[in-house]
């Protein structure tokens, strides 16, 4: 009987299962004993971190998505039929549609979104870029601002650790070149008691952050956004004005986690070397969907999936384990829209990352292009 | 019933363990506990610092083989 492998979640993560495995597994796919089937819940793929250059003109719409068919390998039944209900003890994903998929191996890689309704006025008061829409609302927002106070304002959990200092720097330049710094206050807030979450980064954002006259609030957590006085207030009690909201949400696993009992907040609790779900053998867990204490981020997605491709081949061809995931992360970081840095860190090397450059900014335009090819399992 | 949420944010370097604690009493119940593990020393003093600042509960800091455990309890 063939070996089924699902794949629940079309985003990075389950693209590089997907891809990694027809590749490994290619003469058992070809012979029949194994399939490989993907659900998701859209027929495009969207290269997410281009949304950092959408509000600022940057990239135009068309290049971040591809068709999802085209970017999977043809051997892969897709259906656009997100999971309504997982159920681990009878090893069955039940769709949207109603459709049933049983399966010998599950790869859970159902990402993460944002939740701005879950901060009382967020969603009326605050501007974002986490998504397309919120990513053209800002856009619009930008080009008919006069000059003001901006208020950058990171919430706790949520995707792409190095975004917000990345819109920080890259809104800095942008208003500089409309003409309207020297009418602007850009305040950045931040939940814990440093810039950044990575100490390496928040001790070097400290004098980018005084030259380029950048306000903060650490010990920042939204407890509210009011839109009509235009201020938000922290749990910590301060309450700041602004003219101009952009919050990093915070962000939330999937519903579909939660519903199926799988995991608090919609993050699957994951064993942080094997990746498989903590209780079972079968289940594997990639990307922002785990709830591992680690950067939900594309090259951790990335990372998490060349694991798992060669630990289920590794099992199904050979029945033995072929090596653990170290906790590699790797992130680029534009420090304006035209220089750049990058760090990375795994479970027992920390982060140090070096002085920017415009040469890495342009190796970060170059993945901006380059990212399907790992989509595809090649890079 | 109040639940206990464990943390292990052991060799945690991003988001790290504060970062992660409030993360996880995003999705706590009120009076839930949180115990969050982590070898970084500074975790010992900025946890409970927050703590204090927007008031929940310090159930205890303790130092074990190599790392920390911090217990936390959400009061609102």
């Amino acid at each position: 009987m063939a070996k089924k492998i699902l794949i629940v979640g079309g985003g990075l993560a389950g693209t590089i299962v997907a891809n990694g495995l027809c590749r490994q597994l290619r003469e058992d796919l070809g012979a029949g004993n194994v399939t490989i089937t993907m659900l998701g819940a859209s027929p495009t793929h969207m290269y997410q971190p281009g949304l950092l250059y959408v509000p600022f003109g940057r990239m135009r719409e068309s290049e971040l998505f591809r068709d999802q068919r085209k970017v999977l390998d043809r051997r892969v039944p897709f259906f656009v039929d997100p999971a309504k209900r997982i159920d681990v003890e009878k090893k069955t994903v039940t769709t949207e549609s109603g459709k049933s998929h049983a399966y010998d191996f599950l790869v859970l890689a159902t990402g993460s979104r944002i939740r701005p309704d879950t901060v009382p006025g967020m969603a009326e008061g605050a501007h974002w870029f986490y998504d397309l829409e919120g990513a053209r609302k800002m856009r619009d927002a930008l080009q008919q601002f006069p000059g003001g106070r901006v208020v950058v304002n990171v919430n706790a959990p949520h995707k792409c650790p190095v975004a917000p200092l990345e819109i920080v720097f890259m809104l800095r330049e942008f208003l500089a070149a409309k003409g309207v710094l020297d009418k602007s206050e850009i305040t950045y807030t931040y939940p814990i008691g440093r810039l950044h979450g990575l100490e390496p980064v928040a001790h070097w954002a400290v004098p980018e952050f005084e030259r380029c006259g950048i306000k903060s609030e650490i010990f920042f957590n939204t407890k509210s956004v009011d839109p009509k006085t235009k201020t938000i207030t922290s749990e910590e009690g301060t309450t700041l004005p602004y003219d101009l909201l952009v919050t990093i949400p915070p962000h939330t696993g999937q519903q579909v986690i939660t519903d199926s009992e799988l995991g608090k907040g919609g993050w699957v609790p994951t064993e942080r070397n094997t990746l498989l779900r903590e209780g079972s053998t079968n289940v594997f867990v990639v990307g922002d969907t785990t709830n591992l204490p680690i950067s939900k981020a594309g090259s951790t997605a990335h990372f998490e999936a060349d694991t798992v491709v060669d630990n289920l081949a590794s099992l199904i061809k050979e029945d033995r384990w072929a090596r653990h995931y170290d906790g590699k992360v790797f992130c680029f970081v534009e420090t304006g829209l035209n220089s750049g840095t990058y760090v990375w860190f795994n479970y027992l090397t920390p982060p140090n990352p070096g002085p920017p450059s415009q040469m890495i900014h342009w190796f970060k335009l170059a993945y901006n292009r380059l990212y399907w090819l790992s989509a595809r399992g090649l890079l | 019933m109040s639940e206990r949420h464990k943390v292990d944010a052991r060799g945690a370097f991003c988001p790290g363990p504060l970062m992660e604690l409030i993360a996880t009493l995003r999705h706590a119940e009120i009076g839930d506990e949180v115990e969050v593990w982590s070898t970084d020393k500074g975790s010992a003093k900025d946890i409970p610092e927050w703590i204090k600042k927007v008031r929940h509960e310090l159930i205890g800091v303790s130092e074990n083989a190599g790392y920390w455990s911090i217990v936390v309890r959400k009061m609102k």
